[in-house]
């Protein structure tokens, strides 16, 4: 087991699948505990099926780097989605609903009339489940995830107590003078980065339990911020890295294998504080 | 001039006021009280004070160069999710988020500022513990010891007793009058109107029929005053 995993570590491929991969879930996790908190945990959701409508765009245009539609479609819903949830007129579930579903539709039907391939189903399944393209990165993917990646934990740790009062309590802080609104921009900002990046690694459908599942696990075992970002982040990183490597070696699928590593996780946090809970 | 100046000042949603005409002046050192009926809109002006909202009409003039983020605030509820993780230091320490301004890190000073609010306080022993496994009376000191680290020269307080238990309300009002007698500025609703009378200099009280602004004394002669505080007493005999 282990020599065939030394084996596997010569190819170039696995080892960009590990650094991306530990990446992606490094960032994925930062945001979880806030967007738990703020009740966005659907947004993750919402902004995937955004995304995947924008990659069948860019499939059907032909684009050769379809990050640089894809991206861009994804930020914007983002910001849109936090406005509506701010002014009740549509309830914010409801419009992440409808946007979601719309762009899913819409994707779907693109890819299905214009789409040159021969192995459709396919596509599509790895687009919403996570392909083996983790196991194909470019070093030019590998270098722009390493980039975005990077930036969003630079940001988060630079904003880091900006977006604790936020989250804690968004009208203090409007009251004493945080602009809450630019605050919320950004974190929608890094939201559609991760969500950009983490398309590739567990596919759109699958996103939304690599950013929460860590922070609630994190939140069993931990009462402040601070420990619940940090255990959170630790134990991402240690299931996607996990998940990678048995996927690697049993040939499972790598998106559904890092998430079921990281509902098991959950699992034993919760386990553990009910142990802990009926000793106190 | 004033702290605070509010000229011919409109409240309410969306352009429909829910009092109108409203004037008064808060000078350094004033302890104001709010006094009203359930939703006559006393949370209504103190959100309009912090420009959390615009007011339907007429003006809020700011003097004495007192800056927008030096006023401190506690909140009616704080609407703080049950699984909240944070701790009481987390908390405390976030109320200096306004003098921090685009720095990322508090500053060694502003921990120190943290730690002595919170001995203020008398919550020193609890910074480590979780915020919503707390009391509410500890989680109002909190939010004060909070408030004060924004600000060291006007709060405003939005029923910082409601919930707590007779002796806590007390040692609560003891720790505000001592606030205010150190300087700052308090601006408190309250419902407790034998309280008001008793720690506050001036008085508002707002209802739909009228608005009345004066002195303590002033208010005890009025009216309104002499009414609102039979109808209190009545209905807690
Ligand atoms: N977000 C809102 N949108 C529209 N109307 C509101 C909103 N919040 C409060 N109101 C209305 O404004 C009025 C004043 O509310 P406010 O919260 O200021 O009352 P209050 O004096 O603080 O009452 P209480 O003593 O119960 O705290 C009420 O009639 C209320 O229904
Ligand atoms: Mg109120």
């Amino acid at each position: 087991m282990i020599e065939k995993m030394i084996l596997y570590l010569q190819y170039p491929f696995v080892r960009y699948a590990l650094i991306v991969g530990v990446l992606i879930a490094l960032c994925s996790s930062l945001l979880g505990v806030t967007l738990v908190l703020k009740r966005f945990s659907f947004i993750g959701d919402g902004l995937s099926h955004v995304a995947f409508g924008a990659i069948s765009i860019a499939a059907v245009l032909n684009l050769t780097n379809e990050m640089l539609l894809v991206l861009p479609v994804t930020i914007i819903s983002a910001v849109l989605l936090l406005r509506t949830g701010q002014n009740a007129k549509i309830r914010g579930d409801a419009a992440i609903a409808m946007i979601s579903v719309g762009a899913m539709a819409f994707g779907y039907l693109l890819m299905n009339i214009f789409s040159t391939s021969s192995n459709l189903s396919g596509d599509i399944c790895s687009t919403l489940f996570g392909s083996t393209s983790i196991l194909t990165l470019t070093t030019k993917e590998v270098w722009l995830c390493t980039v975005l990646s990077l930036a969003v934990v630079i940001i988060f740790i630079l904003f880091y107590n900006k977006i604790f009062a936020v989250t804690f309590d968004e009208t203090f802080a409007k009251a004493v003078g945080t602009k809450a609104d630019h605050y919320n921009l950004l974190i929608a900002l890094i939201i559609a980065i991760i969500i950009v990046l983490a398309m590739n690694l567990v596919g759109s459908l699958l996103i939304s339990a690599l950013i929460i599942f860590p922070a609630l696990s994190a939140m069993r075992l931990f009462h402040s911020f601070r420990s619940v970002t940090l255990f959170s982040a630790l134990l991402s990183v240690v299931c996607a890295f996990s998940g990678i490597v048995i996927s690697i070696l049993a040939g499972t699928p790598v998106g559904s294998t890092i998430v079921a590593v990281d509902v098991a996780a959950f699992a034993i946090c919760y386990a553990a504080e009910r142990i802990r809970g009926s000793r106190a | 001039m004033a702290l605070l100046t509010i000229q011919e000042l409109s409240l309410g949603y969306e352009s429909h006021a829910i009092v109108e005409g409203l004037n008064f002046a808060v000078n350094e050192g004033d302890y104001l009280c709010i006094v009203g009926e359930n939703g006559s809109g006393k949370t209504t002006l103190m959100k309009t004070l912090l420009h959390l909202q615009e007011p339907v009409s007429g003006r809020i003039v700011i003097g004495e160069g007192l800056k927008k983020n030096e006023i401190g605030y506690l909140p009616q509820q704080t609407l703080v999710q049950r699984d909240f993780p944070a701790s009481v230091s987390e908390i405390v320490l976030s109320g200096c988020q306004a003098r921090s301004g685009l720095r990322p890190f508090y500053s060694a000073q502003e921990k120190q500022l943290a730690q002595e609010n919170m001995q203020r306080m008398g919550i020193s022993s609890l910074a480590r513990r979780c915020y919503r496994e707390l009391s509410g009376g500890q989680q109002q000191r909190v939010l004060l010891a909070r408030a004060l680290c924004a600000t060291r020269r006007i709060l405003l307080l939005d029923e910082p007793v409601a919930g707590l238990d007779p002796w806590v309300t007390a040692e609560m009002y003891q720790l505000i009058t001592e606030l205010n007698q150190e300087g700052v500025t308090i601006i408190m609703i309250s419902h407790d109107i034998e309280a008001a009378v008793r720690y506050a200099s001036h008085i508002l009280h707002i209802s739909s029929a009228s608005v009345f602004f004066g002195t303590r004394a002033e208010y005890l002669e009025s009216e309104v005053g002499k009414l609102f505080l039979m109808q209190q007493k009545g209905s807690e005999m």
